[in-house]
């Protein structure tokens, strides 16, 4: 159960941290059991588990946020009592959220100091920071500009912000919680060269995640938790992905989608010469033409930021297209409003960001299954809430989609990632649609839950559904697509068959390289 | 599902009682620090609000009014919308129920009375559309605008019955000519003024029982009605509305002019039922007042009900208090605005009493967005 094995192995070292026994129950919930592991200086801990896991407890408990119900904790050997995150900070503990703690509008230096800033005669030594903070950064790779403003900033730069913080604060033990999750396939390789630069410099690694690639890639050592407790240890070097995903999971999973060849039948989503602006007014949509026929899974694939985003919203009528049109099946929806769309379109949504459109936190998750339906009947009768269809309607889909919770009066904000992302599914996949728009379906979640989704998603083709797939995984827009459409800068670069696809040829189209002149 | 309602209401009800019970303590240790007996002085003020007959009427008139511009800001917070502006609101609904009270003799009472609190109503409506619409087009925020459309509905409202001045300056439009120099309108018409339930000296007119009724009808529209959902899902998540084929502009809009319009009714009921005229004096500190209200009553139109009826109490015993044991009535003022404090900022109540964060489920983020939620 636990890892005495590990343990022994590595007793020429003193580990610069030990988690001892720790169990942390939370009222009616044990969030973690008997969990031991330690940390040896110069080592990339990866702890896998899925959303629910109690990986975030634990780190929460190692970085003083939580006391530990039983159980102690070591530092370089010696027992620490930690009753707040200063605690850990002076003991050399520094953390990383996934959710980043930066002040938008203050610079890099402003927001590294900010907490435990250097004063010269009763003024900000935002020199001496902005010194401190170069030669942190040359000595471990982290490239930063220390006067610019955080908001300018794409996010794996602001990561390395964060990063460099906890280095500001001398810490010699570093919590990364999912790194990966916000970040483009690009951006994650400059961090996994940042943590072996930090590896080399005798920084200690605890690395968050649930994604199975990521692991074996970076990790020197594997513990996998499941249910709050350490499942197993495992070697990067001799597990594979497979063996990985069921310790998650507890039981076989299924890695590829098994999916039958598609029979694309008559044309349901019709974009043409769509022309739209981003946030900013800056052109993201620069006329982008395509078809997605019942029956089939169109994936949009491209490196973040260049129109996928812009290019949902048009269609789902969440943003003004300035030129163009859109037509769905046949009827033209070009900017038609979200209820129109939705439901005279015979349409559904699961949106990218689903904390900000796709549900509502404070809701019950009978009220978020309802969120655009809550008007129709059965949910809605002279424009009185039916609160026993509502509640029949949820008991039956946190069943069928199943969406772990205590109740379906829960709120949706207090689900794991997971289960909200199953919540949003249930709710979009439930009713009957011809056209299905699927903005990164499982970004963020568990293995267990993304299987579940795709195979969701496939069913929904083989019912005769159009598909429209957007998602900055690779793996998953070859795993899902009947055919792929790659977006650079905000065209379509080119739509190619699945079965004529090779990751190296989308990734020179995601890169803008296009073999055959373009017309 | 019972017993979990029950917790939840009990939760509900947990920071307000304790945040006037701390507000009342806070209340007595001002009074001791400057030498008066806080005992005598709450004894005054329960004997003020409760302790007859005549002190229950005085409760229940000054509660009339409070309920409904409680509801106004309220039934704002339900859309994320901030409503400072019931107190203007209250003034423009008072000036048209009585333009249309002093006016139209020989209505028939169930046209008259009617007419003129629909006035009242529509004026106020008026005056939330303002600070809507221009929310939704041009993004100026509610709270600033409804700040100075409190101080125009006060200005136009003290024009209206502006006597004229001695060198021959046109009188207002609604001052009454048999006033002399004093600015004010005339009374209403009889065939427009809410009959009394108790009539003198208890004068307990039939507004208190319409605005129950308008808060229990409130509380069905935000609680069991499409429009109610709309509306809270716009408050709670905007984006999220947008998604969900919600028309937030539409939805901002209309519920600034419901707030307006309650704002404006309550307006409408003090004048038609209690005062029976508009002199620039009666201004709307009770539209100020409903910001406590809402805010005490948690922004459920059930809870902004007790909430409007204990500040009515403060309100009605504070000059009983005064004369029993010669405490300033003005202490009710800051009890009042610690009742407000320890409400708008329930951390200061948790930490008080050590109590735990109100979830049912662990490590659930508490994203507020705004005030009232």
């Amino acid at each position: 159960m636990s890892n005495q094995g590990a343990n022994e192995l590595n007793t020429s070292a003193t580990p610069v941290l030990e988690v001892r026994n720790v169990t942390k129950i939370f009222p009616g919930v044990v969030a973690n059991e008997d969990v031991s592991l330690s940390l040896h200086q110069g080592e990339i801990l990866a702890l896998l588990g899925e959303n629910g896991a109690g990986k975030s407890t634990l780190m929460n408990i190692i970085f003083g946020l939580y006391h530990p119900t039983h159980g102690e904790i070591l530092v370089n050997g010696q027992p620490v009592v930690m009753k707040t995150p200063r605690d850990a900070i002076k003991l050399g503990i520094g953390m990383v959220h996934q959710h980043f703690q930066l002040v938008p509008v203050m610079t890099v230096t402003d927001n590294i100091m900010l907490g435990d800033e250097s004063v010269k005669a009763g003024m900000l030594d935002r020199r001496a920071v902005a010194a401190r903070i170069r030669e942190l950064s040359q000595r471990y790779a982290l490239e930063v500009n220390p006067d610019a403003v955080i908001e300018d900033l794409p996010v794996g730069v602001r990561q390395r912000v964060e990063i460099l913080k906890a280095l500001y604060r001398n810490a010699r033990i570093l919590i990364l919680d999912e790194p990966t999750a916000v970040l483009t396939p690009q951006e994650i390789e400059g961090l996994f060269d940042v943590m072996e630069t930090l590896r080399r410099q005798g920084e200690s690694i605890i690395f968050i995640t649930h994604k199975l690639k990521e692991v074996l890639r970076i990790a020197d050592r594997i513990m996998v938790l499941r249910g709050g407790r350490v499942v197993g240890e495992a070697d990067p070097k001799r597990a594979t992905q497979q063996q990985l995903a069921s310790m998650m999971v507890g039981r076989e999973v299924i890695l590829t989608v098994d999916k039958g060849p598609a029979q694309p039948k008559e044309v349901v989503l019709n974009v043409q010469e769509l022309k739209a602006t981003n946030d900013l007014g800056e052109p993201a949509l620069r006329g982008v033409s395509f078809q997605v026929r019942a029956g089939e899974i169109v994936g949009v694939a491209g490196v973040q930021g260049n129109g996928q985003t812009e290019l949902v919203e048009v269609i789902t009528g969440l943003r003004k297209a300035d030129a163009g049109r859109i037509q769905i099946s046949g009827a033209d929806m070009t900017n038609a409003s979200p209820r129109r769309i939705t439901h005279d379109g015979k349409s559904s949504h699961v949106p990218e960001d689903r904390h900000a459109y796709g549900m509502v936190d404070s809701y019950s998750i009978a009220d978020n299954l309802v969120l655009n339906q809550y008007y129709l009947p059965p949910f809605a009768k002279a424009a009185t809430i039916q609160q026993r269809a509502i509640a029949e309607h949820a008991k039956a889909l946190v069943e069928k989609f199943d969406v772990r919770t205590p109740s379906i009066y829960t709120h949706g904000g207090s689900l794991s990632g997971g289960n909200q992302q199953k919540m949003v599914v249930a709710r979009e996949f439930s009713r009957p649609i011809q056209l299905l728009i699927a903005a990164q379906p499982t970004r963020g979640i568990d293995v267990g839950s993304i299987e579940f989704i795709h195979n969701q998603i496939v069913a929904k083709r083989d019912e005769g559904v159009a598909v429209l797939l957007v998602s900055a995984e690779l793996d998953e827009i070859m795993a899902l697509s009947d055919r792929i459409a790659v977006m650079y800068k905000g065209e379509i670069i080119d739509i190619v068959d699945r079965a004529d696809a090779t990751r190296e040829g989308l990734g020179l189209l995601m890169a803008g390289v296009k073999h055959e002149p373009a017309q | 599902m019972n017993a979990s309602s029950l917790r939840r209401i009990g939760q509900m009800l947990l920071i307000p009682i304790l945040a006037v019970f701390t507000a009342l303590v806070v209340g007595a240790l001002v009074m001791w620090i400057f030498g008066d007996d806080p005992l005598a002085a709450y004894r005054g003020l329960i004997n003020g609000a409760f302790g007859s007959p005549r002190a229950w009427s005085t409760t229940i008139r000054k509660m009339t009014p409070l309920i409904l511009t409680g509801l106004s800001v309220a039934v704002a917070f339900k859309a994320g919308l901030f409503n400072i502006g019931a107190s203007g609101q209250f003034i423009i609904g008072t000036v048209c129920s009585v333009a249309v009270g002093i006016n139209f003799a020989g209505l028939p009472v169930f046209i008259h009375l009617p007419l003129a609190m629909l006035a009242g109503v529509a004026g106020g409506m008026l005056w939330g559309f303002i600070p809507g619409v221009l929310k939704v087009f041009t993004g100026a925020h509610e709270v600033i605008v409804t700040i100075m459309l409190n101080y125009v509905a006060s200005l136009f409202a003290g024009w209206t019955v502006y006597a004229g001045g001695t060198q021959g300056q046109t009188p207002g439009p609604l001052w009454d000519t048999a006033a002399g120099p004093i600015s004010r309108t005339p009374e209403v018409f009889e065939s427009a003024r809410i009959p009394w339930i108790f009539g003198d000296p208890y004068r307990i007119h039939w507004g208190v029982v319409l605005a129950l009724a308008v808060a229990l009808l409130m509380w069905w529209i935000i609680f069991k009605t499409t429009l109610g959902f709309a509306t809270r899902t716009v408050g709670a998540n905007n984006k999220a509305a947008r998604y969900a084929g919600i028309n937030v502009k539409w939805i901002t809009i209309l519920t600034m002019m419901i707030a307006g319009g309650l704002a404006g009714l309550a307006g409408a009921i003090e004048t038609l039922g209690l005062n029976h005229r508009f002199a620039p004096e009666f201004t709307g500190g009770v539209g100020f007042d409903g910001i406590t209200v809402a805010l005490l009553g948690q922004t459920n139109p059930l809870g902004v009900v007790l909430s409007a009826f204990l500040l009515g109490a403060l309100d009605a015993g504070g000059a009983r208090m005064q004369f029993d044991s010669g405490v300033a009535a003005d202490i009710i003022q800051v009890i009042q605005a610690l009742v407000l404090a320890f409400v708008a900022a329930p951390m200061i109540i948790r930490q008080l009493y050590r109590l735990r964060k109100p979830s049912d489920q662990i490590e659930s983020t508490v994203f507020s967005s705004g005030w009232g939620r």
